[in-house]
């Protein structure tokens, strides 16, 4: 397996299904776990980032759970493919920059990557289309159990798992729940709702990762406590929390279908016809756009497209997803056709 | 301004109180707060309202702090203070006093209450503690909930929420009591 057979398809979190798949997008989960005594990426030695890599890879050829997965060096990865993983939220900015002594794990189906030698030793992610965290839970916490029999995690007694960064200390655990939430940005209720949600230690961030906007009515939902719970104490309040924000967005939906419907079908179908017959289009054009559309596929205005080439759209328009589709290095104005075409052809037009 | 309890040394921390729904306000010095904090902790086990003050007791002087360093991968505390980053697992042995402060302000907790890596034993001592422990954590189960809704509402300064969240934690612990 390479990095180019992940183009012909995408991951299992953008199918479209799953509890709740009308608002919520994905549910992930994130453990940050390393080895005793060897200093933490940022204060290793080549020899020790290589030590990491030879621990955590006999790990995995250890176990029959890795089978069906690639295991990559970053810096053996051009800019491209790099960009391209980034894109498709397998890997973070920060783990290919420091390319040296860098690697990935990456499952076939997108379920499971783990990033060695980022911030911590391994970061371990597990992502599950729909509102899932419970399984999602299932999923990591075995594959935790798996590798905790190879490797020497550095474990405290009173403080559990040991972090780069204090703020992970303990059950190392970052859960985040992809929420779609265009009907409370429409009618201008996000951002009590987001001040509720940074009230309740809960912190959330747009859909292409750290430190981005939140783009196309997308919002991430993270948990910011480590220590002093249990993982199925932080689950549970963050399964609460996303209830709620469903129920809201549900809410704010219907009052815009009853008090607004020509307005909202309006904007929907024109979303739709724009992406259908546009030949030249940009990433953030394209976002807001197929959000809309999304919106329409869950309120029943559209019918006649799938969910899952609405999700898969919002990972594919994307620079290095659109070059490697098209095998070769675009300029700005050649990606916009290029992204345009794409969505042309995946909209059936 | 004069301490509002010892009525001697500087106010330095201000508090906000809330008695039968009546928002009072309390102006007092660094010595009388962290006496304050210990009876509080007693009280619902929060020191956290008062995290913020956690440091007064053992300021560190800046001449302690430039030598405490990480023997594994020599990590200085001064270092650490500005990446915001340990060095590497025994570097929390090597800081522990003052990780514990930090840790609690982040998490409001410092005790790890999640799940331990396969095949690691628990030395036997402590085996015990932590049984004796799980046992009580059955029992105050609801109470615990609501002191963590507590936590989360003191924390967000939400002190109405607070003030109604303490009344009905102290129902529940004279029922525990009565029982």
């Amino acid at each position: 397996m390479t990095v180019d057979d992940l183009i012909n398809h995408t991951g299992e979190w953008l199918k479209g299904t799953g509890p709740q798949s009308h608002i919520v997008m994905s549910s992930r989960l994130r453990l940050a776990r390393n080895v005793e005594r060897v200093p933490f990426p940022a204060r290793a030695s080549k020899k020790d980032l290589a030590e990491i890599i030879k621990i955590a890879k006999a790990a995995f050829d250890a176990s029959e759970y890795f089978k069906n997965t690639m295991f990559l060096k970053i810096n053996e990865l051009d800019t491209l493919d790099q960009q391209f993983l980034i894109e498709r939220h397998l890997m973070s900015h920060d783990h290919a920059a420091t390319s040296e002594g860098r690697a990935i794990l990456i499952s076939k189906e997108e379920i499971l990557s783990i990033m060695i030698n980022e911030e911590d030793h391994l970061r371990i992610q597990v992502m599950q289309s729909g509102f899932n965290l419970n399984e999602t839970w299932k999923i990591i916490n075995m594959i935790d159990d798996i590798l905790s029999e190879k490797i020497p995690y550095a474990f405290d007694e009173d403080w559990g798992y040991l972090t780069a960064c204090p703020t992970n200390t303990g059950i190392g655990v970052r859960g985040s729940v992809m929420l779609h939430l265009p009907a409370l940005v429409m009618t201008k209720q996000i951002n009590k709702v987001l001040e509720a949600i940074a009230k309740l230690s809960f912190t959330s961030r747009g859909f292409y990762g750290e430190g981005t906007q939140a783009t196309g009515n997308f919002f991430q939902i993270s948990n910011q406590v480590s220590l002093g719970h249990s993982e199925e104490d932080i689950l549970q309040n963050m399964n609460g929390l996303v209830h709620q924000i469903i129920e809201q967005e549900e809410q704010a939906r219907q009052a815009l279908l009853v008090q607004n419907r020509s307005v909202l079908e309006d904007k929907i179908c024109r979303s739709h016809g724009i992406l259908r017959n546009a030949h030249i289009i940009s990433s953030q054009e394209t976002v807001d756009l197929l959000s809309m559309v999304r919106l329409g596929i869950d309120v029943g205005v559209i019918k006649d497209v799938e969910k899952q080439a609405i999700n898969e759209l919002f990972i594919m328009i994307q620079p290095a997803h659109l070059q490697k589709l098209e095998g070769k290095k675009l300029n700005t104005l050649e990606r916009d056709v290029k992204r345009a075409s794409l969505i042309r052809s995946k909209l059936g037009s | 301004m004069i301490c509002d309890v010892c009525k001697k040394k500087k106010a330095t921390v201000h508090l906000t109180e809330i008695v039968d729904g009546k928002m009072a306000e309390m102006h007092i010095c660094e010595d009388c707060a962290r006496e304050r904090s210990v009876q509080m902790e007693q009280q619902f086990g929060l020191a956290d309202l008062l995290a913020g003050l956690s440091d007064f007791g053992k300021q560190i002087k800046t001449e302690d702090t430039a030598k405490l360093q990480c023997s594994n991968c020599g990590l200085s505390y001064e270092d650490f203070r500005k990446l915001g980053r340990l060095g590497c697992s025994e570097c929390y042995n090597a800081f522990r006093g003052h990780l514990a402060s930090l840790l609690k302000k982040i998490h409001g907790s410092t005790q790890h209450l999640g799940k331990r890596p396969v095949g690691r034993s628990v030395a036997p001592t402590v085996t015990v503690k932590k049984e004796a422990k799980v046992v009580k954590e059955v029992k105050e189960d609801s109470l615990q909930g609501l002191k963590t809704k507590l936590q989360q509402a003191v924390l967000s300064e939400n002190f109405e929420q607070a003030a109604i969240l303490r009344d009905k934690i102290r129902i529940l612990e004279k029922k525990d009591k009565t029982l």
